[in-house]
């Protein structure tokens, strides 16, 4: 199963030339604003695949993964659990 | 801690500081790089490969469930699926691969200004004079490229870089190796003397021919034999042994000119004649010609090797009493080489022609009183074609000779070339 979801992302530019991702528009066009960003490091995605610099960020209560790949954005996608007979 | 923190005194009396040098090696790079990008790859056994139909079909590496059935790298992809069934072979992505060539060396531009990097995966580093002993900042260095790229790497850490690379090649995946000058006696030694940098397989025969097999064996050995078997690489074998070698780490910027340009080309089929020769050799001259204009450079040595079918490979090469550049002269003396030396016996596989003893094309030149007015014309042609070509594509002037046999001269050389950063002159200790 491919993990690896493209998203397209709404950031922010600083004036040091970092950038910080504000909201994230999931494939269903569903707009999550990023709530805190907690932690940003270059980081290779181990379910996904790639690497890039990953964002640790907090959206609706929940800890994500958000990367930025060269100049495209990406999230590791969650697996749904699975039901039990 | 096995690394020795002492400094040294030298034969003359002053103290010379123990150098601190690491090498770092990406493990099976292509495939480490193809099972980073596609984690569904991770647990299958994966060869990079060549393009079969353009008779490319060689495994170029291979990940470790691989090298389990027994792959060898330049191994036919067919005899790679005969010995391990489910391979799965991902063509090469070399754009890709530079990225993460590049970004592992980011990562080790951090730590030192002073990266010599060998080939795309390959580097190494002198921390001498840096903080911190150099056998810590090499377990930072494997653990971030492991966390930051998903990729492995190897480390050796020495006091010079024959012995870095042989710590490099020593314990993998993902592993340190430390060779100090307490330890490389019992370690390195005992090595087979074809790990060590510079003994491919002739050298090696020739040293086994005298019962010389171990690094050991060449170290203990007399330099007056090594010197009668193989010139003036035996001295630097035995001194390299000995961990005598005192070859400075040269950044990237500072390494020598460029010592010869050249293009070679795997024929999508074998050339059997002259005719179908030139073709190819036309290609080829294209591209040299236009690399030695790009970089302002003039070459008097003209340089042929072809390869026939069973893989036998015959070099040619000629010295010219005047300095060449344009594709025109390129391509007529490799087609003189070819007539003049080689035999046509067996059938082509692959052609390579190259230009050396290089200078730049601004040193003053006697010019051929009778040559003068084609050399302009030529000089003036090649000028606009090149021009052409940067801005319309490597395709849009060709000559017409090559519409002849258009599968022959099929691939753009030019835009599929690439330059991969080598360097090692070898220098060490008398």
């Amino acid at each position: 199963m491919d993990c690896k979801v493209y998203v397209e992302v709404t950031a922010s530019f600083l004036p040091d030339g970092g950038v910080m991702p504000l909201a994230v528009r999931w494939e269903d066009g569903t707009l999550y604003q990023v709530d805190r960003v907690l932690d940003v490091r270059p980081a290779a995605s181990l379910k996904a695949g790639g690497c890039g610099i990953r964002y640790t960020c907090r959206i609706r209560g929940q800890q994500t993964y958000l990367f930025l790949d060269a100049d495209r954005w990406f999230v590791e996608k969650k697996e749904k659990p699975a039901h039990r007979a | 801690m096995l690394y020795s923190k002492t400094n040294k005194c030298s034969a003359r009396g002053g103290v010379r500081v123990e150098r601190k040098i690491l090498h770092v090696d990406c493990n099976k790079f292509y495939a480490s790089v193809e099972c980073s990008r596609r984690p569904e790859l991770r647990d299958k056994p994966v060869a990079v490969g060549g393009d079969e139909a353009a008779r490319h079909g060689i495994v170029l590496t291979k990940n470790e469930i691989a090298s389990r059935y027994g792959l060898v790298t330049g191994e036919p992809l067919w005899s790679a699926r005969q010995k391990c069934p489910g391979l799965v072979v991902v063509p090469p992505d070399f754009p890709t691969y530079s990225r993460y060539s590049g970004m592992v060396r980011d990562i080790l531009a951090q730590y030192t200004d002073r990266v010599e990097p060998f080939g795309l995966d390959e580097a190494w580093l002198d921390l001498t004079g840096c903080a911190g002993e150099a056998e810590d900042t090499a377990h930072t260095i494997r653990c971030r490229i492991k966390e930051e790229l998903g990729i492995t790497v190897s480390v050796g850490v020495s006091f010079n870089k024959t012995f870095a690379k042989l710590g490099s090649d020593y314990k993998k995946p993902d592993a340190v190796t430390v060779f100090s000058r307490e330890n490389y006696r019992q370690l390195v030694w005992p090595l087979p003397v074809q790990d060590m940098l510079y003994v491919g397989r002739s050298t090696a025969q020739k040293l086994q021919s005298r019962y010389l097999y171990t690094i050991g064996d060449v170290a203990c050995a007399s330099p007056a034999l090594l010197s009668a078997l193989l010139g003036k690489w035996g001295p630097m074998l035995h001194a390299m042994a000995n961990g005598r070698d005192r070859q400075p780490v040269i950044p990237i910027d500072q390494a020598a000119g460029v010592q010869s340009v050249s293009n070679g080309m795997t024929t999508p089929r074998d050339v059997t004649d002259e005719q179908e020769a030139h073709v190819v050799l036309c290609v080829l001259a294209e591209s040299v010609g236009r690399r030695l204009r790009e970089q302002h450079l003039v070459g008097k040595t003209v340089e042929l090797q072809v390869r026939d079918n069973t893989l036998v490979t015959h070099g040619y090469r000629m010295t010219l009493d005047h300095y060449i550049q344009s594709t025109e002269d390129i391509l007529r003396e490799g087609l003189a080489l070819l007539r003049q030396k080689h035999h046509w016996g067996k059938p082509l596989r692959s052609l390579t022609l190259g230009v050396s003893g290089l200078e730049s094309d601004t040193m003053p030149c006697q010019l051929d009183m009778l040559d003068s007015t084609d050399r302009e014309k030529r000089e003036t042609l090649d000028k606009t074609v090149d021009a052409l070509k940067k801005r319309f594509g490597d395709s849009c002037v060709r000559r017409a000779v090559v519409l002849e046999d258009p599968e022959l001269a099929g691939l753009s050389l030019y835009e599929t070339h690439t330059v991969h950063p080598t360097g090692f002159s070898g220098k060490v200790e008398p």
